[in-house]
C-alpha cells in the first residue's frame, strides 16, 4: 500500500496532465500494456467471436426449422453446434467480462493507474487472441473443426472416435485461453487487493469490483483443473496415455468430473461479472445506494463457494454420483441468488427509476434470469433431471441464463461505452435492440422448454415430421431471427456513434462510482485527480453533498480509533471490521 | 380485521388446503406443464415431483416478477428534481428473505430425496432382465434369465444408417417389449462412447457409460408403444440412434418372448 501514498489524493490539487508518450494507431494496439487499450482489444475481439457464434446459431436454427432437414449435413451440423458453444462460452461471455469490461473498469473503479501486472495483462490478451484464432483454423483443416460438442466428453474426444487436426487445434486453443484466463485472474485479484486508492476500503468497493475479485478467485480454482484436463486429453490422443479410456485402465467418467469441476464454477465466472454490472447500474438509474450491500457481497462469496461443490448435478444420469449431496448443494445456490434478486428489487424500491437503455437491459436481465433460475432449481432435482437431461429443456434452461447474461453484457456496454469512447450510443436504437432482444429471447427459448418436455434430445441434426416437434421448432427459429435483427441494430448503433458522435461528458448518467470522476475516455494513467473516498459513492458525494451517506458521521469506528497504529487499521479494513450497515450504525432516517 | 374477516380468511385457507390435498392425492389431476405423466410407476413418481415443484417455482417466479414490475412502475421517475430517500438496508427484511428460501429448499430437498429413492430402488428378484448395450449408432436389448444366460435378442439392424429422419417408432429401429405391471430390471452398458438410454414417456434417462454398469427398474403401468432416443451426443449419427419400447399385457409378453427365444435358438 505504500506505493499508493505517492499518488495525488486531493480532488482539488490536480497536477499537470500527464501526457502519453508512445506509439499510436496499429502500433499502439499491438504494443500497449495500458489496461484500457487491452480492455478495448478484448471487448472488440470478444464481440467479433460473438457475431461469428451468432451466425452459427442462425444456421442451427435454419436447419431445425423444418423436419427431415437437409440444409446442413449431419457432420456440418455437429461442427456448428460444437463451435457455436465453444465460441460463446470460451471466447465470448467470459473474456468480454473478465478480459474486456473488468480489465477496463476495475482499475478505474478503485482509483488505480493500471492493473497490477500490465505486461502479464498484455500476455493474457495475446494468448486469448492466439487461442481464438487457433480454434477457428480448425475450419481450414482437411478433416473439420472440432465436432465433439463443447463439452468434449471422453471417449468420444479420443483419437479413434474424433481423429484429425481440428480437434487438436480446439484442445491446444483452450489450453492457451486457459492460461490467459488464469493470468487475468491473478491480475484481477492482485489489483483489487493491492492497488486500491487511499480510502477505498474493501467494503467501499463497487459491487462490480467485488464480483470481479470473487470471479478472479474462482478462475484460479477452476481454470487450472480444466487446463490440466485438456493436457491429459492431448496426452491420450497423442501419447497413448489412456487416462480417459477403459482399455489400459483409464476412467472415462473422470473427464466428466474434471470438466464439470471447471464447468460449474465457470457458469459463475460467466455470471458474477454481470451480476455486478446489474447491481451498479440499477443503483445509478434508481438514484439510490445499493440495497443490502453487505448481503450482496456475502451472497456473491457464498455463490462462489457453493459453485465448487455442485459439479456433479451435470452428471446425475451417470449413475455414479451421490445424488442427495449434489442436489442439496445445487438447491442452496438459490438462497444467495434469491438474496441478490431481493436486493436488486430493494435498490429500486422507493427510488426514482429511469429507463435508459442500460437500465432496460438490467430489467430484461432480471426477468430472463428468473426463468433460468427457476428451471435450474427444477433441474437440480435428480428425478426431474432424469426425465429431461440432455434434452431441449436443458438447452432452454441455460440459454435463459446466458441470454440474461448477454443482456447484462449489453447493459454494461451501453453504460460504459461513453466512458470508454467519450461518445454516447443512440438511445432510440438502443431501446430497439433491447426490446427485440428481450422478445426474441423468449420466443426462441420458451418453446424449447416444451420441446424438451416432449422428449426432443439436444444436438440432433434432424427429426421426423411425425415426432411432433415442427411447430415449436419453427417458432424458436423465428425468435432467433428476431435476436439476429436486434444484434444488427446494435452494430448499426456503434457505427452511427462512430461516424456522427454525440460527446458524452465525464458522467452522463449521474453515476456514483469512481470511474465517473475522470474524463471520458480517461487519460493515460486514469486520474488527474481523485475525489475523497469517504463512502461507497465518492462521485455521488461530490455531486450531491445534500444526499450523501458518509460512514459513521456521528460515531468513530474501531478502525479509526486505532488508526494511529497504521497497519492495524488496514488489517481491520481487510477483514471487513468497519462496522457499517449494522443496525446500530445505520444512517438516521431523513 | 374483525372476527368475521378472520373466519372468512380461515375458511378460504381451509378450502385452498383441501383442494391442494385433493390435487395431490389424485395424481391424475395434477397439471402436466407439458411433461409426461409417466408410463411406469417410477415415471409417475417423477411426474408428481415435477408437477408440485413447477407449481412452487411458478408461484415464486410470479411473486418476484410482481415485485420487479411493481418497483419499476410505482417508482418510475416522475419528477426529475425529486431525490428519493437514500436508504440502503433493512436488516429484518433481509433476514426474512434469507430464511424463507432456506425453508423452501428444505422442503423440496426432502421430497426430492423421497422421490429419487423410489425411482432408483431395485427389486430383489425381478421377473424380467434385459442387458442393454448402446453402441455407435444403435442399441442391443438382450433378454437374460436369472442365471445371466441370453434368451432373446433385439438389436439395431443397420448401425450406420443413411439419413432417415424417421420416427423412433418406425420399423427401421429396434423395438423391445416389456410386460405390463411386472418389474423389468435393465442393466445398461456401453463399449465405445457415452450414450444416454432415454425414454421420454417413462420420464427416465440414464447414461450408458464405458467402464460403468448401470442398473435400474421399470414397472410399466400403461400399455402402448413409446419412443426412445440416445440423448447424449455420441458422434456423427447421434440423431439416428433411435429405438422404441412396447408395453403389452403379461400373456402377450410371454408369447412374444417365447417366439423370440425360439428364433434365437434356431439361428
Amino acid at each position: 500500500m505504500t506505493v499508493l501514498a505517492e499518488r495525488p489524493v486531493s480532488f482539488a490539487e490536480a497536477p499537470e496532465p500527464h501526457h502519453e508518450h508512445g506509439p499510436s494507431g496499429f502500433l499502439k494496439w499491438v504494443t500497449s500494456t495500458d489496461h484500457k487499450v487491452i480492455g478495448k482489444n478484448y471487448t472488440v475481439t470478444a464481440v467479433i467471436f460473438f457475431l461469428l457464434a451468432g451466425a452459427m446459431a442462425m444456421l442451427i436454427r435454419a436447419q431445425l426449422a423444418n423436419p427431415d432437414s437437409t440444409l446442413l449435413s449431419q457432420h456440418t451440423y455437429n461442427e456448428m453446434f460444437t463451435m457455436h458453444g465453444s465460441l460463446m462460452i470460451y471466447l465470448f461471455v467470459g473474456p468480454v467480462a473478465f478480459g474486456g469490461l473488468a480489465n477496463y473498469i476495475v482499475p478505474l473503479q478503485i482509483g488505480a493507474p493500471d492493473m497490477a501486472f500490465p505486461r502479464l495483462n498484455a500476455l493474457s490478451y495475446w494468448l486469448y487472441l492466439g487461442g481464438g484464432l487457433l480454434m477457428m483454423t480448425g475450419f481450414l483443416t482437411t478433416g473439420s473443426a472440432a465436432d465433439f460438442g463443447w463439452v468434449a466428453y471422453a471417449p468420444l474426444s479420443n483419437s479413434i472416435n474424433t481423429p484429425g487436426a481440428g480437434p487438436d487445434l480446439w484442445i491446444v486453443a483452450l489450453i492457451l485461453t486457459g492460461f490467459s484466463a488464469i493470468f487475468t485472474g491473478v491480475n484481477l485479484v492482485s489489483t483489487i487487493y493491492y492497488l486500491r486508492a487511499p480510502g477505498m476500503t474493501m467494503f467501499r468497493m463497487p459491487i462490480f469490483t467485488w464480483n470481479m475479485l470473487v470471479t478472479g478467485i474462482l478462475i484460479l480454482i477452476a481454470f487450472p483443473v480444466f487446463t490440466s484436463a485438456l493436457v491429459f486429453l492431448w496426452c491420450d490422443r497423442h501419447l497413448g496415455a489412456h487416462i480417459f479410456e477403459v482399455q489400459g485402465g483409464g476412467v472415462p467418467v473422470l473427464w466428466q468430473d474434471l470438466f464439470w469441476f471447471f464447468g460449474h464454477p465457470e457458469v459463475y465466472i460467466l455470471a458474477l461479472p454481470f451480476f455486478g454490472i446489474v447491481t451498479d447500474v440499477i443503483a445509478v438509474f434508481s438514484r439510490k445506494p445499493i440495497f443490502g450491500y453487505r448481503g450482496m457481497v456475502f451472497a456473491t462469496i457464498s455463490i462462489a463457494a457453493l459453485s465448487t461443490s455442485v459439479w456433479a448435478h451435470h452428471m446425475f444420469t451417470t449413475g455414479v454420483v451421490l445424488l442427495p449431496f449434489f442436489s442439496l448443494m445445487s438447491y442452496l445456490i438459490a438462497v444467495p441468488t434469491g438474496i441478490k434478486f431481493f436486493n436488486w428489487i430493494g435498490t429500486m424500491w422507493r427510488g426514482s427509476v429511469k429507463f435508459d437503455t442500460p437500465m432496460l437491459f438490467c430489467i430484461g436481465f432480471l426477468g430472463t434470469f428468473l426463468v433460468g433460475g427457476v428451471s435450474g432449481i427444477l433441474l437440480a432435482s435428480p428425478p426431474i433431471d432424469f426425465a429431461t437431461h440432455d434434452t431441449y429443456f436443458v438447452v432452454a434452461h441455460f440459454h435463459s441464463v446466458v441470454m440474461a447474461l448477454v443482456m447484462g453484457a449489453f447493459a454494461g456496454f451501453f453504460y460504459w461505452y461513453p466512458k470508454m469512447t467519450g461518445r454516447m450510443l443512440r438511445e432510440g436504437l438502443g431501446k430497439a435492440t433491447f426490446w427485440l432482444m428481450f422478445i426474441g429471447t423468449n420466443v426462441t427459448f420458451d418453446p424449447q422448454y416444451l420441446l424438451g418436455l416432449k422428449g426432443m434430445p439436444r444436438r440432433i441434426a434432424e427429426y421426423a415430421a411425425s415426432d411432433g416437434y415442427t411447430t415449436l421448432n419453427r417458432i424458436s427459429s423465428v425468435g432467433a431471427a428476431i435476436i439476429f435483427i436486434s444484434v444488427a441494430i446494435f452494430v448499426v448503433n456503434v457505427v452511427v456513434s462512430w461516424w456522427n458522435p454525440i460527446p458524452a461528458g465525464d458522467n452522463p448518467w449521474d453515476a456514483a462510482t469512481l470511474e465517473w470522476a475522470t474524463t471520458s475516455p480517461p487519460p493515460h494513467h486514469n486520474f488527474l485527480k481523485i475525489p475523497p473516498i469517504r463512502s461507497r459513492r465518492p462521485v455521488w458525494d461530490y455531486n450531491h453533498p445534500e444526499d450523501r451517506i458518509l460512514d459513521h458521521a456521528h460515531k468513530p469506528r474501531l478502525g479509526e480509533l486505532v488508526a494511529a497504529g497504521g497497519g492495524t487499521a488496514v488489517l481491520l479494513d481487510e477483514i471487513g471490521f468497519d462496522g457499517e450497515d449494522g443496525a446500530g450504525s445505520r444512517e438516521p432516517d431523513r | 380485521m374483525g372476527t368475521r374477516g378472520v373466519g372468512r380468511l380461515r375458511r378460504n385457507a381451509q378450502f385452498l388446503l383441501l383442494s391442494a390435498l385433493a390435487l395431490g392425492l389424485g395424481g391424475c389431476s395434477l397439471p402436466t406443464f407439458g411433461g409426461f405423466r409417466g408410463a411406469t410407476t417410477q415415471g409417475q413418481t417423477e411426474f408428481k415431483l415435477w408437477s408440485w415443484m413447477t407449481i412452487a417455482g411458478a408461484v415464486v417466479a410470479v411473486i418476484v416478477w410482481g415485485l420487479i414490475l411493481w418497483a419499476i412502475i410505482a417508482y418510475r421517475r416522475r419528477d426529475p428534481e425529486k431525490m428519493p430517500k437514500q436508504f440502503q438496508s433493512n436488516l429484518p427484511v433481509e433476514v426474512i428473505y434469507t430464511v424463507i428460501p432456506l425453508i423452501i429448499v428444505g422442503f423440496i430437498f426432502f421430497y426430492t430425496v423421497g422421490a429419487e429413492n423410489k425411482i432408483d430402488a431395485l427389486a430383489p428378484n425381478p421377473p424380467v432382465r434385459i442387458r442393454v448395450t448402446g453402441f455407435q449408432w444403435g442399441w442391443s436389448f438382450s433378454y437374460t434369465n436369472a442365471a445371466g444366460k441370453q434368451i432373446a435378442l433385439v438389436e439395431t439392424a443397420q448401425p450406420r444408417p443413411p439419413l432417415l429422419a424417421a420416427s423412433p417408432l418406425s420399423s427401421e429401429y429396434p423395438r423391445f417389449v416389456l410386460p405390463l405391471g411386472e418389474t423389468t430390471q435393465i442393466t445398461l452398458v456401453s463399449n465405445d462412447v457415452v450414450h444416454t438410454f432415454y425414454v421420454p414417456a417413462f420420464n427416465f434417462g440414464r447414461q450408458a457409460l464405458p467402464g460403468v454398469t448401470n442398473v435400474f427398474d421399470f414397472t410399466p403401468v400403461k400399455t402402448g408403444v413409446y419412443a426412445g432416443h440416445c440423448a447424449t451426443y455420441c458422434g456423427l449419427y447421434h440423431s439416428e440412434m433411435l429405438f422404441s419400447v412396447a408395453v403389452v399385457g403379461p400373456s402377450a409378453f410371454h408369447k412374444w418372448l417365447n417366439a423370440e427365444s425360439a428364433e434365437l435358438a434356431a439361428s
